[in-house]
């Protein structure tokens, strides 16, 4: 995650210091990435070595408050404009152990996969109680009223879809297994006539 | 745990003989408790759509026992079943199933008219039953003139209106976009929250997600189960 932006983007509506920077962002996000202060000091201060943020003096209560460049400014619209790169997919431990699985003697692929797809639908269901939380509970779909709280909903269902996909995923891989199993299990019947009709 | 509304003991449902013999459900038991929504997720043909027709009535089956409401439903008459699917149980489907000829407060007042009651009282049921999904300004219009979210929720209204505590939702959101889809959802717990019963048909794991329990089906048995004993994975967002 870069951090890095996230934090110029958010200087970059106003001034802020360390603290206030990762109360702001957490708003936005939950605690689904949470940031701990220590980094958000360090990213401040190699914003400031780059020349993207400075610091300018203490405010009333002793915070040190940093303000964004027009380095910065121009840092924050090159992120939004250029889209995430999906040419190195992250490390996906669940793919790598399925793969490894269905290579590997002796694993029961069904019951991995079974087991994996309990613990996802559970996530999926702790994620759509804290929509419900977000949300109203009326019946009328109340929009979130702050832009952060919209930006809180939004991130939810980032996490809804990647679990959503990833229980498609594994109801596809049992499918797919299951239909290699009937496959390979008639396949000394079939070859025959396969056979046959090739040298036809 | 308090009674169950709906209650499937051993169910199984074989169509068909001899070769053709296809067993849709084998021996199956499932139950929903008033204030619990239960989705049922599982592959084509794995015989969710089936646990669903038989725990409303609409078939019957070939061994094991269903109740609703603590009636036996297997042991009534067609008439009496009849009777119970009208009083006790609401149906959603994909296809919305509503009348085009009638205004979506009469769609929703015709099963109330059909157990013997007033006019007016239908009526005035179904108003409110509109107004608590949303659209009670829309009770005049046509299924035609509405767009696929609120036929549905009219749908909805159709299906709790009354005393009925059973909801039965065969992919409610089949045909409709992601945000009223939830919008949909967001109802059905509504009404669950309020004490119903909801059994929701779906093969989509972020609609199932509603759920307080999902069942996942296979082959007509139910392979497995995930209750709602949460994952403290997250917690709200940080103090505003």
């Amino acid at each position: 995650m870069s951090v890095k932006h996230a934090l110029l983007a958010l200087l970059e509506q106003q001034p802020m210091y360390g603290y206030q920077l990762r109360v702001e962002f957490e708003q936005r996000t939950g605690t689904t990435w949470p940031l701990n202060v220590g980094q958000v000091y360090t990213t401040l201060t190699r914003l400031e070595r780059d020349g993207l943020a400075s610091a300018e003096g203490e405010d009333a209560e002793g915070h040190l408050i940093y303000r964004i460049t027009d380095a910065g400014r121009d840092e924050v619209a090159t992120w939004f404009t250029t889209p995430v790169s999906r040419t190195q997919p992250p490390r996906d431990e669940l793919a790598i152990k399925l793969a490894l699985a269905v290579t590997v003697a002796g694993v029961d692929v069904g019951t991995v996969i079974q087991q994996q797809r309990s613990a996802t639908m559970a996530a999926l269901q702790d994620y759509t109680r804290l929509k419900r939380q977000a949300g109203s509970s009326t019946v009328a779909p109340a929009e979130p009223a702050e832009p952060a709280d919209l930006a809180w909903s939004l991130v939810l269902d980032s996490l809804v879809f990647g679990a959503e996909a990833e229980i498609r995923w594994l109801d596809h891989c049992e499918a797919r297994l299951r239909r290699a199993a009937v496959e390979r299990s008639a396949a000394p019947t079939t070859s025959a006539p396969a056979s046959e009709r090739s040298t036809r | 745990m308090s009674d169950a509304i709906l209650r499937l003991t051993a169910v199984t449902r074989v169509h068909g003989t001899g070769a053709n013999e296809v067993h849709a459900l084998r021996g199956i038991s499932f139950a929903a408790h008033p204030g619990e929504l239960v989705a049922v997720m599982g592959p084509s043909g794995s015989g969710k759509s089936t646990l669903l027709t038989i725990a409303g009535g609409l078939d019957q089956p070939t061994a094991g026992a269903v109740s609703v409401e603590g009636t036996d439903l297997v042991g009534l008459s067609p008439d009496e079943r009849a009777r119970m699917r009208r009083t006790s149980i609401g149906y959603v489907f994909q296809g919305f199933n509503l009348i085009p000829a009638l205004t979506a407060a009469e769609n929703v007042a015709l099963p109330r008219e059909l157990d013997g009651i007033g006019a007016r009282q239908a009526r005035d049921e179904a108003r409110r039953a509109l107004e608590e999904v949303g659209i009670g300004d829309l009770a005049d219009r046509f299924p035609d003139d509405m767009s696929g979210g609120q036929q549905q929720r009219v749908a909805i209204a159709r299906a709790v209106v009354g005393e009925r505590r059973l909801i039965l939702a065969d992919e409610p959101t089949g045909a409709l976009d992601t945000e009223t889809g939830e919008e949909i959802l967001r109802l059905l717990r509504a009404r669950c929250d309020t004490g119903a019963a909801g059994v929701l048909v779906t093969h989509e794991a972020r609609h199932a997600a509603w759920a307080d329990r999902v069942v996942f089906l296979r082959d007509g048995v139910v392979v497995d189960e995930t209750g709602s004993s949460p994952v403290e994975l997250l917690t709200e967002p940080a103090a505003r």
